[in-house]
């Protein structure tokens, strides 16, 4: 099938995925049981893969409302707002997605991909300049594509090289728009914020900050980075999803740039796909009313990671460069690598494979999502098993190393003091790691 | 000069291309081999990510900002020239 032969690196790929276990494109789950447990394979299985930060899947409120708005409203809205028209519940998410971000403008999209795609791609036009991380999620990329704009990627995380992109085009017209994440999704590493902020207004660009992982896990009432950060009012786009703590899917921009309302009307990602379903409004409306007060469970959440993070660092795995709730172990052996992701399967433990080129620095990364549902029994499993595991493999070496410290981030909202100096390792070496 | 004898390649002197290969050599495969019209992919052994990293140094190497869509058609170290070539005169 000649139409094929270009993908024939992804096939083998594949082929040999499959050669040595599972696939986790083919992945099925017999059963979901709650948001930190499923059947896989007939075996019971530790989710720690899922982005559920906050648990939300099978929060009662979240499920009365969607089967109530299922059976009002009907199953789906068969086409766009511009085509079909809204919903009730499309505008009133967008009035509450504002307000909870204290911003005066949002707009709803069918997934967080295309609220990238829908945003940065409209945004930013001919004539103007995209400046991108180097780690930028796909959507980013994706959305570059779309774009007219002349893209311009800086070094990851790095303000002096985005300074230095800047400066380079100061004399140039167009507008400009850096466009960064709050925790990227493979590492789990979180932006310079502050920094970022200093440069940006240094030059007079504007400033789209993704909040996907974010939303809901920092900051006193969930908003994110920004508002861990305090620097919200120097923000000038956020972009997020609704598919991790929100526990659903769908996509928001919010802004308080004056006249925001036109881009419904030139992104055709939200012009061209069929919106968010009257039962998917109905859960991420609840979901979203409960993030603020939800101190609780974002404490449970980072205690949750810093556990994960402190155990495997502590077994001397090679990890992300900080605590969060994204904990990747970083391998250089692809076959060392899959037989991890495929030992924890069979020992029933879920994570995410993650493989070049997909992966910041070429890295082969099991990747591990926490969520404020799992207990601390199931961390500590997780731990010991991928600790077995990776001795077997020879990935780390026997007996534990390390008993350094883990340096606490200052994230999330008020979060137990409690610091876990027996379990803390060291950040000296990630950070040699990652430069 | 003789039919059969050819004149030496310009590039070869200029100082981007120089430059390129300066910067080059840190990301290129143990036993590459430049010349003007190597395949900076395939000769080289360089993935997306060797290329990424090396266009950050040649950045800064020539304090230009090299534009995604610009490199899109590049594949050999003469086409880069080229590419640099019109960058400059552009800013």
């Amino acid at each position: 099938m000649a139409i094929f032969d270009k993908f024939q690196s992804l096939t083998e790929s594949h082929d040999f995925l499959k050669s040595v276990g599972q696939s986790p494109s083919e992945l099925q789950f017999d059963e979901i049981l709650s948001p930190t447990e499923a059947i896989l394979n007939g075996r019971r299985t530790i989710l720690l893969g899922t982005n559920n930060y906050l648990g939300m899947t099978f929060d009662d409120a979240c499920i009365e409302k969607g089967i109530s708005a299922l059976q009002e409203q009907g199953t789906g809205t068969t086409g766009s707002r511009i085509a079909n028209g809204s919903y009730d519940g499309h505008k009133a998410l967008e009035n509450e997605i504002a307000e909870f971000y204290g911003m005066k403008n949002a707009m709803l999209f069918s997934t967080g991909y295309m609220a990238n795609l829908g945003a940065i791609g409209t945004l930013a036009g001919r004539g103007d300049y995209l400046l991108i991380d180097a780690d930028s999620h796909a959507s980013i990329h994706d959305a570059c594509k779309l774009s007219d704009a002349e893209v311009i990627r800086f070094r990851h995380n790095d303000p002096v090289n985005l300074a230095r992109k800047l400066e380079r085009l100061a004399d140039k017209p167009g507008e400009k728009l850096v466009v960064i994440e709050s925790i990227y999704s493979m590492l789990g590493d979180t932006s310079p914020l502050k920094e970022m902020i200093a440069v940006k207004k240094k030059y007079g660009a504007y400033l789209l900050i993704d909040e996907a992982h974010s939303l809901g896990v920092m900051g006193a009432t969930g908003r994110g980075l920004c508002e861990l950060a305090g620097v919200e009012d120097d923000v000038d786009f956020v972009t997020g999803t609704f598919s991790k703590s929100i526990g659903t899917i769908g996509g928001f921009l919010v802004s308080n740039v004056p006249g925001l309302d036109i881009v419904r009307l030139a992104s055709r990602p939200y012009m061209f796909t069929a919106s968010l379903p009257p039962s998917v409004v109905a859960t991420a409306r609840e979901a979203l009313s409960h993030v603020p007060g939800a101190t609780v469970l974002r404490a449970k959440l980072w205690d949750n990671a810093t556990q994960l993070y402190a155990g495997l660092k502590t077994a001397g795995f090679d990890l992300g460069p900080e605590v969060s709730p994204i904990v990747a172990i970083r391998m250089q052996d692809a076959e060392k690598a899959v037989a991890l992701w495929n030992g924890l399967l069979e020992a029933g433990v879920y994570t995410n494979l993650a493989l070049p080129p997909a992966t910041p620095s070429g890295w082969f990364l099991l990747r591990s999502s926490i969520s404020a549902a799992h207990s601390s029994q199931q961390i500590a499993l997780a731990v010991e098993l991928c600790t077995r595991i990776g001795r077997e493999l020879g990935l780390i070496s026997c007996p534990a190393q390390s008993s350094a410290k883990v340096e606490m981030m200052n994230v999330g909202s008020p979060r137990k003091s409690s610091k876990p100096e027996a379990e803390s390792v060291s950040k000296k070496d990630d950070a040699a790691a990652q430069a | 000069m003789s039919a059969t004898q050819q004149a030496p390649d310009s590039i070869l002197s200029d100082p981007i291309y120089k430059e390129i290969l300066e910067q080059l050599r840190p990301h290129a495969g143990a036993d590459s081999v430049f010349a003007p019209d190597t395949v900076i992919t395939e000769d080289l052994g360089m993935d997306s990510l060797a290329i990424m990293d090396f266009l950050f140094d040649l950045e800064d190497a020539l304090d230009l900002n090299i534009p995604e869509h610009r490199t899109a058609e590049v594949r050999t170290i003469r086409d880069l020239v080229a590419a640099i070539v019109l960058l400059q005169k552009e800013s």
